[in-house]
């Protein structure tokens, strides 16, 4: 759920449009250092690939159904700079041309659904996979994870902007216990959906799993692109 | 889509084509006057209704003028919902003080925000439905060109703009595939079903990216795209379309010159 216009005051929004503007171009740089020129077609089909899959509906009874954020899901598959940045590339695209988000609170939900989101899906998996162990079980361990911990991450930032910039006078602990006990639910369903799917892309082709790869082996596209 | 991979530019997404004169804006153009409507009237304070009742008649003005009907606006502006619920909840878990209204006691502090945010919400969205639904995708990406966006960036969103409905059709397909094969979504159990079917989506965009970037490279792409288009804006068309956020602007403005006007009288 994206946040709309009105909903945090202008100078915070804007303060994470700054944020975002600077986010979004460390992994401009860092994507074209890791994937040089492929950057463009690789991101922007990664990006039509999050925008898909968050469409996706994953039934959860009595009529309800889930569907996935994604952010962490992208980093783990395409490392933290083309994931971040597909991200953002797809939230942009919703608030242009979807309406779904606003256009001033663009940078809060960049900073929310991408960078932190993103940011702490890498740092997750990255560690458990490195520290715990990269064997299938841990990496989707791994993977459920990141998944959760991206969704309470993008809460948290949600937090800090309304309690900075939030125009409604309810008490901040009421907003907080509401918003955690809410997401934790919907944090458990994107880990388990990020685990199914990384776990289907490594049954078929281990090697796109950027979160498993060795570490630093920047300039070198990962195959012959062929 | 198997027959034109990639090979057109669909226009669709939300927008409506037409020659209303906000559909002949150009995109960057829009995009500006879009962007500085709803910071005037996130930035406006929340209290005299009036104002608000004055954006109202301006922002639906612009929407009258591009002609988009009213039933596809109201279907296109239900993103809001749930934040139109947590302004509906406002006035009862609203602190402050509470004044009675009928049979119940509400936060005053609660009514204010919930209207304010209402107000902005539903204003902004408006304006963030008319920009979508008038502009096309292929002139959204040239405007951000024009906007001086990371030329990376824009080649970016014109390959998700472009490729996004082979990858949604690509899904169709694996979704008619599954149900051929008497699969139904139902419940938890149907998510490992899922998840393989997206993590197969996921190899075949990737894919695609990698023909897709060797298409282009045997084409001469080095990392640039050539510019083929270029919208410019005139003067005239600058005017057009700044004076909804200009008058706006003014709008928001006159309440605190009203008041700085009362200040002065009342201290002579």
């Amino acid at each position: 759920m994206h946040i709309p216009d009105g909903f945090i005051d202008a100078p915070v929004s804007l303060a994470a449009a700054a944020v975002a503007v600077g986010g979004v171009a460390v992994c401009l740089r860092g994507a074209r250092r890791t994937l040089d020129e492929r950057t463009a077609p690789l991101a922007g089909l990664v990006a039509v690939f999050v925008f898909a899959a968050q469409m996706i509906n994953f039934p959860v009874g009595a009529g309800t159904s889930g569907h996935l954020i994604g952010a962490a899901l992208a980093v783990i598959l395409v490392g933290p700079y083309a994931g971040i940045l597909a991200v953002s590339v797809v939230l942009a695209v919703q608030a242009l041309l979807f309406a779904d988000g606003g256009l001033l609170a663009l940078g809060l939900n960049v900073v929310n659904l991408a960078l932190i989101a993103g940011g702490v899906g890498w740092l997750v998996f990255r560690g458990w996979t490195r520290f715990v162990g990269s064997g299938r079980g841990s990496a989707l361990a791994a993977a459920w994870s990141a998944g959760f911990l991206s969704v309470l991450g993008a809460v948290g930032g949600f937090l800090v902007e309304f309690a900075l910039g939030g125009v409604a006078p309810v008490s901040l602990s009421a907003v907080i216990a509401a918003m955690f006990s809410v997401h934790v639910v919907i944090g458990a369903i994107e880990g388990v959906i990020t685990a199914l799917i990384v776990g289907a892309v490594m049954s078929t082709r281990p090697d796109l799993v950027a979160g498993l790869r060795a570490p630093r082996r920047a300039a070198h596209p990962q195959r012959a692109a062929a | 889509m198997g027959d034109r991979p990639g090979g057109h530019v669909p226009g669709e997404f939300l927008h409506l084509p037409g020659h209303s004169p906000v559909h002949r804006l150009p995109a960057h153009v829009k995009i500006v006057a879009a962007f500085l409507t709803i910071v005037v009237i996130v930035l406006t304070p929340p209290t005299p209704a009036w104002v608000f009742m004055a954006y109202t008649v301006v922002v639906v003005g612009v929407v009258a003028l591009s002609g988009i009907g009213p039933a596809t606006v109201l279907r296109r502006m239900r993103v809001e919902i749930p934040f139109v619920a947590f302004a509906v909840l406002l006035p009862f878990v609203g602190q402050g003080q509470r004044i009675p209204i009928g049979p119940l006691e509400l936060s005053e502090p609660g009514l204010l925000a919930a209207w304010n945010i209402l107000a902005k919400a539903t204003l902004t969205l408006l304006v963030s439905v008319t920009l979508a639904s008038t502009t096309s995708a292929t002139d959204l990406v040239a405007g951000l060109q024009r906007l001086r966006v990371p030329d990376l960036l824009v080649q970016i969103v014109s390959a998700m703009v472009r490729y996004v409905h082979v990858v949604s059709q690509e899904w169709s397909r694996m979704s008619r595939a599954r149900a051929a094969r008497g699969f139904t979504a139902r419940g938890p159990r149907s998510w490992w079903v899922l998840g393989q079917s997206v993590g197969t989506l996921f190899i075949r965009s990737y894919e695609r990216g990698e023909r897709v970037h060797l298409a282009m490279v045997s084409r001469g792409y080095s990392g640039r795209l050539p510019v083929l288009t270029t919208t410019t804006a005139g003067p005239a068309e600058w005017a057009r379309a700044l004076t909804v956020p200009v008058v706006i602007g003014v709008i928001s403005l006159i309440p605190l010159i009203a008041a700085a006007g009362t200040f002065a009288g009342g201290a002579s």
